[in-house]
């Protein structure tokens, strides 16, 4: 296609949305509630996800030897440990590096657990880490299973929980955006349909003449995109702006290990990108849906 | 030019337009389709350009087999045909300049080839001082005129017509076969489907009578024979 089909099919398109005035607004509008959902709901979810990620990072398993065992037995465990493919690294925690780890956690309350230092009650332990968190679980029940391993500690269920709550939200969410994404879609191809209709006319020419169908098809799709892009614009301005503010207001309050929320770039430029192509996509898919119903080319 | 073989055509509805039409018309020939109203001549004329498909029988036009014809081929295969209508078929909100340009347009023509070309159809439909009016600033005559120019712009080898002076006087029609005649004289077959009496017995040329879908008289020089 030349430069100037190309130019042709951009100005056609453009005056049909200045000719559907208010079919081409509510199209618009409808694009841009949708995306604003789409849009919040992704950042909030992406965020939700980034902290699920961090905490599962950070998951290891503790596997506390049975003080019967001897320096052969341990070795032997920690050699099958390293054996199993979803792990990672493994180290070992002699019950001394253990107990100094527990005192200086507990600060001045530490203190008193100098006493335990000629007797200590802890337990030699194996640190693993796996490569995929979501391997934890799975991992800690097989090494549990090993001999003089007397029992296993791991994230103590909101691993679990965790991962449960992350794919809950996800799964409403997913639901509540296709449900959106169709209204919006099915809105643009109404706009659409209308174009047509309009053009009915010139379309019918168009075809005694000679035109192909693509020529004829370009400035539906180029008028979808529009829709869909135009509708873009406000969901991703205002994402941008109100993460900004939230990002800064909030990151510097924010006292909990794990949680902090992603950066502002490159993610938000990511969800505008995102954002952007969904728009068009829905507006050709909108446009491709009446053009294959009422243009039967 | 244009061979129908055996030709039949039974709409969806089960109405039978066309049965059985074997014919051939030859390229540089002008002939004329009559018949009363309902007898298959439109259906006759739109399966030569591929409007409508025949339910049997093979129709071969400019050497390509329409039955063998892909629908993606058909935009390329109909710009070998100008198609001229009772309606005119004009776009009210373009000039006539732009409602010719429009047929070298859609097939991407060049903008400079296309006002040059332009040009010299409307000065040949005698309207090139009227190509900055829109349609509805002309008469019917002028109209029509504008629609022949713009089914020659793309210079096809053939010119169908179905009624192109039923909705005109008999001054104005005449106005109208004189220009048909002229492009038949360059060369370009011309098939067109008429209820004019008067045109058919003056302007003699073959004459293609259809009734009930079928050819009841096919003469060179023919008259209208009808009493409608
Ligand atoms: N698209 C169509 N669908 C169903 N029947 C049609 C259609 N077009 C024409 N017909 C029928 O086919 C017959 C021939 O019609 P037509 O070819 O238009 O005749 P003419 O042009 O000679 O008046 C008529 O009975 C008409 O009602
Ligand atoms: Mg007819």
């Amino acid at each position: 296609m030349s430069i100037r089909t190309l130019r042709r099919h951009f100005r056609e398109s453009g005056k049909s949305l200045a000719r559907n005035g208010w079919m081409t607004f509510a199209s618009i509008s409808a694009v841009t509630v949708t995306l604003l959902l789409v849009g919040v709901f992704f950042v909030i979810m992406m965020n939700l996800n980034h902290i699920a990620e961090n905490i599962q990072k950070d998951v290891e398993i503790r596997v506390h030897l049975d003080p019967a065992a001897d320096d052969n037995n341990k070795d032997l465990i920690g050699q099958k440990i390293e054996q199993i493919s979803a792990v990672d690294t493994v180290a070992f925690s002699p019950k001394e590096k253990e107990l100094t780890n527990l005192i200086d956690e507990m600060g001045e309350d530490g203190k008193t657990f100098k006493l335990f230092e000629q007797d200590n009650p802890l337990n030699d332990v194996y640190v693993v880490k796996t490569k995929e968190p979501v391997d934890v679980v799975k991992t800690a029940k097989q090494i549990e299973k090993f001999q003089y391993v007397q029992n296993v500690k791991y994230g103590q269920g909101y691993v679990e929980k965790m991962f449960d709550v992350v794919e809950v939200a996800r799964n409403i969410g997913i639901v509540l955006i296709l449900g959106l994404l169709f209204t919006a879609m099915f809105l643009i191809s109404n706009t659409i349909k209308i174009t047509i209709i309009a053009r009915r006319r010139e379309i019918e020419i168009m075809r005694l003449v000679g035109a192909t169908n693509s020529f004829i098809r370009w400035p539906f799709f180029l008028e979808g995109a529009w829709l869909g892009i135009l509708g873009a614009i406000i969901p991703i301005a205002f994402i941008a702006a109100a993460y900004s503010y939230i990002y800064d207001f909030v990151s510097p309050r924010i006292q909990i290990k794990f949680v902090e929320l992603l950066e502002f770039n490159p993610f938000i430029w990511q969800v505008s990108l995102i954002l952007l192509l969904l728009g068009a996509v829905i507006g050709v898919w909108g446009s491709l849906m009446s053009v294959r119903k009422f243009l039967k080319i | 030019m244009i061979e129908m073989s055996e030709v039949s055509k039974i709409y969806p509805n089960g109405v039978s337009a066309i049965n059985g039409i074997t014919v051939k018309i030859n390229k540089g020939e002008f002939v004329y389709v009559v018949g009363p109203s309902g007898a298959g001549k439109s259906t006759f004329i739109k399966m030569m350009y591929r409007e409508e498909k025949p339910t049997t029988g093979s129709i071969t036009v400019n050497g390509i087999q329409l039955s063998k014809l892909r629908n993606t081929k058909v935009p390329l295969f109909r710009r070998n045909l100008g198609v001229v209508f009772q309606d005119f078929k004009l776009l009210p909100t373009l000039t006539v300049f732009e409602n010719v340009a429009f047929a070298m347009e859609v097939v991407e023509e060049h903008p400079k080839d296309i006002k040059k070309r332009v040009m010299e159809v409307l000065d040949l439909v005698g309207l090139k001082h009227k190509a900055r009016m829109v349609p509805t600033e002309l008469s019917g005559g002028e109209q029509q005129r504008v629609s022949i120019a713009r089914s020659i712009v793309n210079s096809p080898q053939v010119v169908i017509a179905d009624e192109p002076t039923g909705n005109l006087d008999p001054e104005t029609s005449w106005e109208i076969m004189n220009i048909l005649e002229e492009i038949n004289n360059r060369g370009t077959t011309i098939v067109m489907a008429t209820h004019n009496r008067d045109i058919v017995n003056n302007l003699k040329r073959r004459v293609i009578a259809i009734d009930n879908g079928r050819i009841v008289r096919d003469e060179q020089r023919g008259e209208y024979g009808y009493e409608y």
